[in-house]
């Protein structure tokens, strides 16, 4: 679904990923996972076509990304990004609406079937009771959920997030995690999201990206769990993450 | 949506009332005329020729300038604040003002030196020409920076300093001026709708009517710019090309009206802000004719109470407008 195809990005002289060959052909649920600055963010804004590549290419569902029309593009991938959006007098519905926008004509006019999508969209996230309410006067995770049916309106293969559980709390962390899951599977979406929350990665991702500077892995979550790499990452003097108990340790505690 | 037909409703009184008003507006005024007389005029009545011309030439052409006004600014006040996500952004935020300004002063303090500071048809259109070079020049160069500035915010503190510039040339300009070029730049600077004829007027409304169909154009850009750059980028918009043709589109209006009849302020801050609130909508389907209908209510009634009292339009938009924007800013401040 997504493939990357000798990728560098980076700011400028810094270099976060090198020569990067990957193919994100799993499908389901893909967890991306790296350190702090290790460029889990930029790497899924160029996936989104919002940065700009040092080298290599990023091709989606089998097209070059930077060949595609904006509109095309819009097709082909949502985003979430972690911006909270919160517009006074701008109600859920019509936000979930814009997420039609690649489909309509130039004044955005919806049509009975993209109707159907955003009520439809709303109600997957289990939004429906929200519709009229404005974004302004809803919690973090009211407002994440409606940015996500946005994203499901807008009707694409795939679905990338930028840390879709900072801001929740731990139940509704894992109840989002839950949605993802679900969304992926029963929907036929290949979702890849970043996150710090290595245990909702390793329970409910099919697959797992994980940013080992400059390179990047790719494996399906057993195999990455038996390979040790995230032991390997995700360690420094105090902690270390023990992946198949999924508990973190601390020393001299 | 069940709210359509409230809508229709509001748009419907607006509408009235905005009818209304021109008529108010067209018999008010300084000279005593009945409405007798005035309607007689436009009955097409056999008329005396003096009444006729004050009529037609005079009231008549400042009050559709009052709806002209109206609606650019509160137009492109919405523009400017959807495209900066700033409740607080104005038209002339961007430097467009000072841009007018600037090309208003060198005009009058050099046209004498080009000799034609004695003919009054090339002194008005020289104010006029002359302003709107200066307000397309400045937003031309705010558009240049924010092809390489990415950040909106960049460009919106650009586009203040550039109006800093323009005005401290201004003000050097002004310290060289005489007492007489002095008072003339002072009088456009207070505003005024009297200033246009019917001739200026075939140049004006042709320009704002350019300016408010590419914000009609605009529409589906700006509602997704609501959520941001970047959003509206993922969700297929081409930013750049929507941003450079909203800035086009508050030049021509913008740049027009400041042109014509001097820095009008605070309408295009206030105006969009009681549209929001009246129509409970952040739609820009709604908000952009919603703005224009209340834009012309405003602007008739500023200029009804200007004539009255005979006062600087200018004073009175500031003084109706200012409540609204202090309103904004503790609705801003209480909620966040």
């Amino acid at each position: 679904m997504i493939r990357l195809e000798s990728l560098t990005l980076g700011y400028g002289r810094k270099i976060l990923l090198r020569e990067v060959n990957a193919d994100l052909d799993g499908g389901g649920l893909m967890a991306l996972l790296g350190r702090n600055g290790t460029g889990k963010s930029t790497l899924l804004r160029a996936m989104a076509g919002l940065g700009s590549l040092q080298g290599g290419r990023i091709l989606l569902d089998g097209k070059v990304l930077t060949d595609l029309r904006p509109e095309e593009l819009a097709r082909t991938v949502a985003f979430v990004t972690t911006e909270r959006v919160r517009v006074p007098d701008l109600k859920c519905r019509d936000v979930v609406a814009l997420g039609r926008a690649p489909y309509t004509g130039w004044t955005g006019r919806l049509q009975p079937h993209d109707h159907r999508m955003v009520e439809e969209a709303l109600d997957w996230l289990g939004m429906s009771g929200y519709a009229d309410r404005t974004l302004d006067r809803m919690s973090d995770g009211e407002c994440q959920r409606i940015m996500i049916a946005r994203a499901l309106a807008q009707d694409t293969p795939i679905i990338l997030l930028d840390e879709p559980t900072s801001f929740l709390d731990l139940p509704n962390r894992y109840e989002l995690g839950v949605l993802l899951r679900r969304l992926a599977h029963d929907r036929r979406k290949c979702i890849l999201f970043s996150t710090h929350e290595l245990d909702i990665a390793l329970t409910l991702c099919d697959s797992i990206a994980l940013i080992d500077t400059p390179g990047l892995l790719y494996l399906p979550t057993p195999q990455m769990i038996a390979g040790g790499h995230i032991e390997r990452l995700f360690r420094n003097a105090t902690v270390s993450f023990d992946s198949k108990e999924m508990r973190v340790k601390m020393e001299g505690v | 949506m069940n709210g359509g037909k409230r809508t229709a409703i509001r748009f419907a009184g607006l509408g009235l009332a905005a009818l209304l008003l021109f008529v108010a507006d067209v018999l008010a005024g300084d000279s005593a005329l009945s409405p007798g007389e005035v309607w007689g005029v436009f009955a097409g009545r056999e008329t005396d020729e003096t009444v006729r011309n004050i009529v037609l030439s005079i009231r008549l052409v400042r009050v559709v300038v009052a709806v002209l006004i109206g609606m650019a600014l509160s137009v492109s006040g919405l523009q400017m604040q959807t495209v900066f996500r700033n409740p607080l952004a104005d038209p002339y935020l961007l430097g467009v003002s000072s841009g007018a300004g600037l090309g208003v002063a060198f005009f009058i303090l050099g046209a004498p030196l080009l000799g034609l500071g004695h003919s009054p048809f090339w002194q008005s259109i020289g104010i006029v020409g002359a302003g709107w070079v200066g307000a397309v020049a400045v937003l031309l160069l705010v558009a240049v920076i924010s092809r390489y500035v990415k950040n909106i915010l960049g460009v919106l503190i650009m586009g203040v300093m550039i109006g800093y510039i323009a005005g401290a040339v201004i003000q050097i300009l002004q310290y060289l001026s005489s007492a007489e070029q002095l008072k003339m730049f002072y009088l456009w600077s207070m505003g005024s709708l009297g200033h246009v004829t019917s001739v200026k007027l075939w140049i004006m409304w042709p320009m704002v009517a350019l300016g408010l169909l590419l914000a009609v154009y605009c529409m589906k850009p700006l509602n997704l710019l609501l959520l941001g750059e970047q959003y509206a980028r993922t969700m297929g918009i081409d930013v750049r090309r929507a941003r450079t043709l909203i800035f086009v589109s508050t030049t021509l209006l913008t740049g027009t009206v400041t042109a014509f009849c001097g820095p009008v302020g605070f309408l295009g801050l206030a105006v969009p802000h009681v549209a929001r609130m009246f129509f409970h909508n952040a739609d820009h389907r709604v908000l952009l004719p919603g703005s224009m209908l209340l834009g012309i209510v405003a602007m008739l009634v500023c200029d009804i109470i200007a004539k009255t009292w005979v006062l600087p339009i200018n004073s009175i938009t500031a003084l109706l407008g200012i409540p609204v924007i202090v309103w904004v800013v503790y609705k801003n401040l209480r909620f966040s």
